[in-house]
């Protein structure tokens, strides 16, 4: 991971603070990460960590919301987002740096066709004719596995399934063939046989267009088949970056650990119980002083419950926030 | 594992065996209706299309399908929470669908439910106490001043501390709200419980928690439980049988490690091939079968076997005509697909591999709206 100049992506200190009754509530908390062109990026983390606030953060969505203070830089192709004016990030947004959101029933409006919606970004952002513009859906349609995609392009939302919409939520994220994909759960809301297509589909496309894709998930197997790089979060912070193989081989943090290990898995053979990470995440507004994993962790130390731990090198190319990571490492080098 | 373990040779569907509910022909259809002041009945959804199977003494039961197979139907109506178009749901050999009343009730406590969503599934105005108390007072279990005690009995079960006894459900997470629920469920004493998808709302990390503890308490109560979801490697961890749906019927229905191990419908071959797994390495060398199209609607479900449609080994003037009924193909195996004998059954094979054993050079760029056209 790079934090020099000449990445795509290059997020320093990234913090989101929302007022809160209950005071502060640091819902991401000084996150750094660069992405590269045409790379493939997990951020996994369960609900709550920050992951998709990072996403609403890069793409300057979350500075319109109320109660909400955002710190650090966003560097995208050069330039720094959150220092830029809005109507300079609206050139950007949809354009360059495009996203899928989660759920494909609410993100697009039931009240426009799919012609409208799709339509409405290459008008604005490449200045196409709308008939022109019209041409260049249908093919986009068409590309995303839409059959008879030129009927179709009067639709409206409510007359396609769900992975139909999803495929319409990409058709649209594409139509400006964008540097950088940010996709927040892209098959969270959809069944089994339908995520294995939209998957493939997305897989597909990005190598087809040679964008980079940003997948947030909280599901170990989506990101597992998909990305080349994984971040993992934890209450608003980056705990371990690896590349997927790395990560999911021998993970460095402890709660990298307990995920991989909670989860059944079908190729392996049955257990009698599950191991659980026990307890609870910590409340966003009352942080502890120290490590917001330590309450959870087996390797938890006096240590961790005073200071806590920054993202720092492992072995070359990994990170992790832990002071015990060395154990993990150990332990990784031994089983070798 | 539960009382019922892989080994036991289960009667299944059929009988015989220790059967605890028997679902026979298990109908419901919910009526499309049309018109505004005389609503005429244009139409029905068949959610549950003539289901018959047994639920074993002390077994899980697993119930896997995609949404709107009916699989949250079947639950509902073997506890008669919804009305059977059709079918009879016996327990220990009582016909439900004829009770009423009291006689219902009574039987009722034998049966619970625990619900998908933590949050909607508890009163939020009822502190814990009542939550978990109220089905002692509705089926006049204990006598009023043992009630409490036997609440903060049933929340130390689950693992809530009962000292908070006199707290509301918002002071909770989602991971200790469910643990409520089936403290409530557990209040009277059942014998089984219809898990509709207990982890689905809850985060990874409390997922496993559940489970144990689900699994924790059916070894020490001697529960059954008909265990509703659509995570297949979560099934397959809980599950002494698995049954297999596809828009309102049975596929497959096998002891676990036949179904996960050799499954011979075509569906469950698909549907087990697209869970993605948790591993790169293991996803590098995996070629998922992607199956065209979506799941029909079920208030047009297409004629002949309802798999037909995406079905990549389906035979022309067979499938599409003839519907297939559920048969044991093995002994407690059971599957209804025309296409599979004692003998044989169709391998449904992705599309990489279909090129490459047809000797093609490397698989060409996948088709966009997936493998089977």
């Amino acid at each position: 991971m790079s934090l020099n100049g000449d990445s795509l992506l290059n997020v320093t200190d990234l913090a989101v603070t929302f007022d809160s009754q209950e005071g502060a509530v640091h819902a991401v908390d000084g996150v750094s990460f660069a992405i590269e062109e045409g790379e493939t990026v997990g951020l996994v983390g369960e609900s709550g960590c920050g992951k998709s606030i990072s996403a609403l953060a890069i793409l300057g969505l979350v500075r319109m919301m109320n109660n909400s203070t955002v710190t650090g830089s966003v560097e995208f192709m050069g330039r720094d987002l959150l220092a830029l004016p809005e109507h300079e990030v609206r050139s950007v947004r949809g354009r360059d740096m495009a996203m899928i959101f989660q759920d494909p029933v609410t993100s697009l409006n039931p009240v426009l066709s799919i012609e409208r919606q799709v339509t409405e970004g290459i008008e604005s952002h490449l200045g196409l004719s709308h008939s022109d513009a019209v041409k260049r859906s249908i093919e986009l349609l068409e590309t995303v596995g839409i059959p008879k995609a030129a009927e179709r392009l009067h639709d409206y939302p409510h007359q396609f399934s769900g992975g139909m919409r999803q495929r319409v939520m990409i058709a649209i994220a594409l139509s400006c063939n964008p540097k950088l994909l940010l996709a927040d759960e892209p098959t969270t809301a959809l069944d089994v046989t339908i995520q294995a297509q939209i998957l493939r589909l997305m897989k597909q496309l990005s190598a087809d267009y040679g964008a980079a894709i940003m997948l947030i998930t909280h599901d170990l197997g989506v990101v597992a088949g998909m990305t080349e790089r994984i971040l993992v979060m934890y209450a608003g912070r980056i705990v371990e970056s690896a590349t997927a193989k790395e990560l999911f081989g021998h993970p460095h943090h402890p709660y990298t650990v307990g995920l991989l290990r909670s989860v059944p898995r079908l190729d392996e053979p049955r257990k009698m119980t599950l191991q659980s990470i026990e307890g609870l995440p910590p409340d966003l507004a009352h942080l502890p002083r120290g490590c917001a994993f330590a309450q959870r962790c087996v390797l938890r130390s006096e240590q961790c419950r005073l200071e806590r731990p920054e993202l720092l090198p492992t072995t070359p190319g990994r990170l992790s926030a832990c002071f015990h990571s060395d154990q993990l490492v150990e332990t990784a080098v031994a089983s070798r | 594992m539960s009382v019922a373990s892989d080994t036991i040779a289960l009667g299944a569907t059929g009988g015989g065996g220790d059967t605890l509910v028997r679902i026979d022909g298990l109908t419901v259809h919910f009526p499309i209706t049309s018109g505004v002041i005389v609503q005429r009945k244009v139409g029905a959804v068949r959610a549950v299309d003539g289901l018959s199977f047994d639920v074993m003494r002390g077994e899980t039961l697993g119930l896997v399908g995609e949404s709107g197979c009916g699989k949250s139907t079947t639950g509902r109506s073997i506890l008669q929470l919804e009305k059977l178009t059709a079918g009879h749901v016996l327990y220990e050999g009582a016909d439900l669908a004829r009770l009423h009343g009291g006689a219902l009730r009574r039987q009722r406590r034998r049966m619970q439910m625990i619900f998908q969503d933590p949050y909607a599934s508890l009163n939020s105005r009822m502190s814990l106490g009542h939550i978990v108390g109220e089905p002692l007072l509705v089926h006049n279990l204990r006598p009023r001043d043992e009630r409490e005690d036997r609440v903060k009995e049933l929340l130390n079960l689950v693992g809530i501390n009962p000292n908070t006894i006199n707290r509301y459900p918002h002071e909770f997470s989602g991971g200790q709200r469910q643990r409520i629920g089936i403290a409530r469920a557990l209040a009277v004493e059942p014998n089984f419980i219809v898990c509709d998808e207990p982890i689905s709302a809850l985060d990874v990390s409390i997922r496993a928690q559940i489970i144990n503890l689900l699994q924790d308490l059916q070894r020490r109560l001697g529960l059954t439980y008909l265990f509703i979801a659509h995570d297949l490697s979560v099934v397959r961890h809980i599950s002494d049988r698995v049954a297999v749906m596809y828009l309102g019927r049975i596929v497959e229905l096998a002891v676990n490690r036949e179904l996960y191990g050799e499954p011979l419908h075509p569906y469950t071959q698909a549907l087990l091939s697209a869970v993605p797994i948790p591993d790169p390495v293991v996803e590098e060398r995996r070629r998922p079968v992607v199956l065209a199209g979506d799941v029909p609607s079920p208030a047009s479900p297409p004629p002949g076997c309802h798999f037909h449609t995406r079905c990549p080994a389906a035979k022309d003037g067979l499938c599409n005509v003839d519907d297939p009924v559920l048969r044991e193909i093995r002994p407690g195996h059971f599957a209804a697909c025309h296409l599979v004998s004692a003998t044989d059954y169709p391998r449904i094979r992705s599309a990489e591999d279909r090129a490459a054993a047809a000797g093609t050079a490397a698989a060409g760029p996948a088709d966009k709206a997936g493998d089977a056209a």
